[in-house]
């Protein structure tokens, strides 16, 4: 059996900001469908390695290859490039001065060059698909947290990117509007995106990840089938990390 | 004391000098808000390049013409370029000394709003493909400007203020008509009634001004 390429090739990863070394060399791949949780201490380096993924952070040195993209060649279109690469961020980053189709819509008229009624039928949809059709109108500012994560999750599936990058989505999020933010996020890993997740979710690790990566200092120091990880880690460093979490 | 300040006569025979004057009063704010208004947006633009070659410059530039009294660039470009054999007419240097003056003003307004926009906005246009200027003009601008508008408003009315130096150089605006209209008639009468048609120009601009000032400062609550 041959292994498929996998969509997120990035191999010996650097990071400095000025004297920081954040990143010390990481190799991550990630497999067409597969979902990945990435866990570790803050400062840990696993924002800013989610940020090189797709080039909003320069890496200092190493290559990252995406769907057979080499996102760090000069002569790559960073902005065609990134159109596969969907994002989610902490603070949602919703623009407040657009509606929530409008915020859906923009990089499909503007990036994919779609129509304004080829647009907003596209737009309509992945609203839909986040249970948030109805909201089409509102502005963020009339939106749940939770609400607005979902149409920053619609703005980006809105363009069929072949990976979503997940900053900490929910960290920002009253804790009863957690759930709603989680079920698209099932919804869409049972529809075969292939995710990559930043996050301190500890039970959606464990019941919706393929793989956990633990990162500590700028390095993986482990990972594995999330039961590995959270039941018999490997690594001195990872157990203390799990059992801190844990007792929270 | 009506006879003095206030005469009937004089304002209809002045009434066609001073409309005249006002006309251009107009025309030339129409052409100097948005001259400036352009001006301000390039700086703001090239603001936003951190690499010292530009940002050096750019900051005296911007320094040095707010700290510059526009009357006196105006008469510097008026009196000083017909010597460098340059002749460009009251009205041209009217539209350049305002472009330099008000554009470094407009500059730092459009600076100030682009600087209180969160990164966040930025990467999310970004991070689905949008180009560093695509981000600039759909996401960052129309929020930056909403959030200066009372200060680009006050600004404007300063440089529609301002416009009376053209009187200097002899570009026949309200208060240079005004002032042939009182020569003419030994009769302060023509000053009163440009002065108040200023009033009249720029109080509605003043009302919208408060209106804007305070919801801005309702929206902080």
């Amino acid at each position: 059996m041959t292994t498929p390429l996998p969509i997120v090739d990035a191999r010996g990863v650097h990071k400095h900001f000025g004297a920081l070394h954040v990143l010390k060399g990481v190799d991550l791949t990630v497999a067409e469908r597969e979902l990945v949780f990435v866990i570790g201490p803050s400062g840990s380096g696993k924002s800013t390695l989610l940020r090189c993924l797709n080039r909003l952070e320069e890496p200092s040195s190493g290559s990252i290859v995406v769907d057979g993209i080499d996102m760090l060649d000069p002569r790559t279109d960073i902005n065609h490039a990134r159109q596969r690469i969907g994002m989610v961020f902490q603070s949602f980053n919703l623009y407040p001065h657009m509606t929530a189709l409008g915020n859906v819509t923009l990089a499909l008229r503007k990036v994919a060059g779609k129509s304004r009624a080829e647009a907003e039928r596209l737009g309509l949809a992945a609203l839909e698909r986040v249970g948030l059709a109805d909201r089409a109108g509102h502005t963020p500012g009339q939106l749940s947290g939770g609400q607005q994560q979902r149409v920053a999750i619609a703005r980006s599936i809105a363009l069929e990117p072949r990976v979503m990058l997940f900053d900490e989505p929910t960290s920002a999020l009253d804790p009863e509007l957690v759930g709603s933010v989680l079920e698209v996020m099932r919804a869409l890993r049972e529809s075969g995106m292939t995710m990559v997740v930043v996050s301190h979710e500890m039970g959606f690790a464990r019941n919706a990840a393929d793989r956990v990566v633990f990162m500590d200092d700028g390095l993986i120091v482990e990972q594995g089938p999330p039961a590995a990880i959270f039941e018999s880690p490997a690594q001195e460093r990872t157990r203390a990390f799990i059992g801190q979490i844990q007792r929270h | 004391m009506i006879e003095t300040f206030f005469n009937i006569d004089i304002i209809v025979a002045a009434w066609p000098i001073v409309m005249a004057g006002l006309l251009n009063t107009v025309l030339l704010s129409l052409i100097v808000v948005p001259l400036g208004l352009l001006g301000g947006l390039m700086l703001a633009l090239l603001a936003g390049i951190r690499h010292p070659l530009v940002r050096w410059p750019l900051m005296a530039w911007v320094d040095f013409f707010r700290a510059f009294p526009p009357l006196v660039l105006l008469i510097l470009l008026f009196a000083g370029l017909p010597f460098a054999g340059l002749e460009l007419g009251g009205f041209a240097c009217v539209a350049i000394a305002f472009f330099l003056n008000t554009g470094a003003y407009y500059g730092e307004i459009f600076r100030a709003g682009i600087d209180s926009i969160p990164a966040g906005q930025v990467e999310a246009a970004r991070s689905t493909g949008l180009s560093r200027l695509q981000a600039m003009g759909y996401i960052v601008l129309p929020q930056a400007v909403r959030n200066v508008l009372p200060d680009l408003l006050s600004n404007t009315l300063e440089v529609v203020k301002l416009t009376s130096l053209g009187s200097v150089v002899a570009v026949p605006e309200l208060l240079y008509q005004a002032r042939q209209a009182q020569s003419l008639t030994y009769n302060p009468t023509p000053i009163v009634v440009a002065a108040l048609i200023y009033f009249l120009l720029l109080w509605p601009l003043v009302r919208l001004l408060s209106r804007l000032e305070n919801r801005a400062l309702a929206g902080r609550h």
